[in-house]
């Protein structure tokens, strides 16, 4: 066991893909020299090379769709996406290309990249810089779209990405960069809990509380605050936005009868909408209470000064929870 | 390629785009398609300065590049009338046509998103010393396109081996190059450093002699070019113009732009034409039964190939099988 940040254990778990697999590049704005803005790709090029940590021009749909054609000739590019607000040039390429050639090759091709995000809000790095932009690649068919939440997560969900034959989008929740955790880095990929799974983070009796990426932190506090209060709540981590590994949520969601989804994006057609939706159908009966959720408000990510307003935190996860045992 | 080899890929273009606008008129090629009509001599004349192992992106536009780079036209037929037998089982269609194994790394309905796609192609070239070279098909509306000009920008830093072939037919669907491109298409390029020219796109001597200079610049470690070839769309953007009625070209125009066939420009014997004609005829009813014979794809097979992996989702109310998650 080590004892890891998030972010050096996303570094470590690159470096590992790395050293695993000659084929894998990593590509994008000042992740070589600089080692990345949050220093992700910190050293990598030193001993990797110019010529597999390529540092880009700002042109994100330029970046991604050169990681498409190297894709196709036998590459596996992990492309950085600085901020998460700079996506959004290169959403094109993501949605239009990336996502279809599989199927529309129907599988005479397969694009083996990563598309890392850092994402969410906390830092004080308003618009642009503080986003959560998961719904709009997890509503594509063809893209798969993970989140990690912890450093022994993000070590393995890394490399499982990288070693995925399929694109996906990989969020990283900027603000638990720099959160420690033990990370068991003596054990093999094959033995990593799946990538596409989600799994309970704290087992609990009274209502199920669903998160990912940053805010699983939020909703383990939570918990532990609603403890003393006499409450057990459950705690799942989604991990895979896209697709949705749902069995362990309805699972808890029948055994509890209640149920909030919490994330930093806004609420309206969010994740929580097609969770609570999917619930609904699959768990009607079990339900005490209607699905609630705990989001961002649908606004454009506020200033600085206020975003800790924004942002769900303990008390707003707390209060629904109220809610929810008072329907 | 001999100029009886580059006739043949251009009368191929044009009779398989002729059989493809009747299979739309008989409803049996759904939705349409944009004709290559007029401009053969383009993709006839660059293929024909490229090996098999090159690689090319091409556009909406694109029956003539996949032609012309090799695939076969049976399949590319059954392709176009959404056939299981298709180059892509049916599933890819006019504007999506792909052979991976020839090197046609696809038709694309984006406009410019196949030259960042062929920038990355090249990129191998640095790393394994490959002297493939990608050529990304592109028309003059895609000289607009950010995405162009962020791709010419990195294949001229990285001195990558990618030919930027722009067609300009005057029109970006119905817009002429006049009202929407500032500046001159070719300084685009060279103001990324990138050799470029301008050549007569419907003289197929003249597209060869263009490509095959920069793609020994290419295979050399040169990096990239850039060759405008102009020409004229005889035919419609698109099939539907042909009910819609879409009045944006003068007869006196068209008729001016039809004057000049590529085919013609070429200049071969009679003789030596008629027989090329014949053999393209048989070949193409040959692919027109095979179409037509051929089965649709089963929907049941829709949800096929999302994942490499297999990963099968959102099938009946079920999400992940946990068996392969």
């Amino acid at each position: 066991m080590e004892t890891l940040t998030l972010g050096k254990a996303l570094n470590l778990g690159l470096r590992r893909a790395m050293e695993d697999d000659s084929k894998v590049l990593i590509m994008g704005e000042d992740v070589g020299k600089l080692g990345g803005v949050f220093r992700i790709t910190d050293g990598l090029q030193k001993d990797f090379g110019d010529e597999r940590v390529i540092d880009t021009p700002l042109a994100e749909a330029g970046i991604v769709g050169t990681a498409i054609g190297l894709a196709l000739r036998g590459y596996r590019p992990v492309v950085e996406i600085q901020f998460d607000g700079f996506v959004y040039p290169a959403y094109d390429q993501i949605v239009c290309q990336v996502a279809k050639l599989h199927y529309r090759s129907q599988g005479k091709v397969k694009l083996p990249m990563v598309i890392r995000i850092p994402f969410g809000g906390g830092i004080g790095a308003v618009e642009h810089h503080s986003e959560s932009p998961e719904a709009y690649f997890a509503h594509t068919a063809g893209l798969k779209v993970v989140a990690c939440s912890n450093p022994s997560d993000a070590y393995w969900m890394i490399q499982q990405a990288v070693a995925s034959d399929d694109p996906i989008v990989f969020f990283e929740p900027k603000r638990r960069y720099w959160e420690k955790g033990e990370v068991d880095t003596s054990a093999t990929l094959s033995s990593a809990f799946p990538l596409h799974a989600s799994r309970v983070v704290r087992p609990g009796t009274d209502a199920t509380v669903l998160a990912y990426g940053p805010m699983v932190r939020t909703a383990l506090d939570a918990a532990t605050a609603a403890a003393e209060d006499g409450r057990n709540l459950e705690v799942i981590d989604l991990r895979s936005l896209s697709p949705l590994d749902m069995a362990p949520v309805y699972d808890s969601v029948r055994r509890t009868g209640r149920a909030v989804v919490v994330h930093e994006a806004a609420g309206n057609l969010g994740m929580g909408a097609e969770l609570a939706a999917r619930i609904s159908e699959e768990c009607f009966y079990s339900l005490e209470a209607p699905v609630l959720r705990v989001t961002g408000y649908d606004i454009p990510y506020p200033a600085s000064r206020v975003e800790e307003e924004f942002l769900p935190d303990l008390d707003r996860v707390l209060d629904a929870v109220d809610r929810s045992f008072g329907w | 390629m001999t100029d009886e080899s580059m006739y043949r890929a251009m009368r191929l273009i044009r009779r398989f785009e002729e059989r493809c606008i009747e299979l739309v008129n008989s409803g049996h090629i759904v939705g349409g398609i944009h004709p290559y009509i007029g401009q053969e001599a383009i993709a006839a004349g660059v293929c024909a300065a490229l090996r098999d192992d090159d690689i090319i992106t091409s556009t909406h536009r694109g029956h003539g590049h996949v032609l012309a780079k090799g695939s076969d036209p049976v399949r590319m037929l059954a392709e176009l009338t959404g056939r299981a037998t298709g180059l892509n089982r049916g599933r890819g269609g006019s504007m999506h046509a792909a052979d991976f194994g020839k090197g046609i790394y696809g038709a694309n309905g984006i406009v410019g998103a196949g030259g960042a796609i062929a920038t990355g192609a090249a990129w191998a070239r640095r790393n394994d010393g490959s002297d493939v070279v990608t050529v990304s098909f592109f028309g003059d509306g895609a000289v607009n396109q950010g995405v162009l000009l962020e791709t010419f920008n990195l294949a001229a830093l990285w001195k990558l081996p990618v030919l930027f072939v722009c067609e300009n037919n005057g029109y970006a669907t119905t817009l002429t190059v006049a009202q929407a491109v500032a500046g001159s298409i070719t300084a685009r390029a060279e103001a990324f450093g990138i050799p470029s020219v301008s050549v007569d796109g419907t003289d197929a001597r003249a597209v060869r002699a263009a490509a095959q200079e920069a793609v020994e610049r290419g295979r050399a470690g040169g990096g990239p070019s850039f060759i405008e070839c102009t020409a004229y769309r005889f035919d419609a953007h698109h099939t539907w113009e042909h009910k819609a009625r879409v009045r944006y070209r003068s007869d006196d125009e068209v008729a001016a732009g039809r004057s000049r066939d590529p085919l013609d420009v070429l200049g071969l014997p009679a003789g030596v034409r008629d027989g090329i004609d014949a053999e393209i005829e048989a070949l193409l009813a040959e692919a027109v039964a095979f179409a037509l014979d051929s089965p649709a794809p089963d929907p049941a097979g829709a949800l096929d190939h999302l994942y490499a992996t297999g990963l099968r989702t959102r099938d009946g109310n079920g999400l992940i099988d946990s068996a392969v998650r």
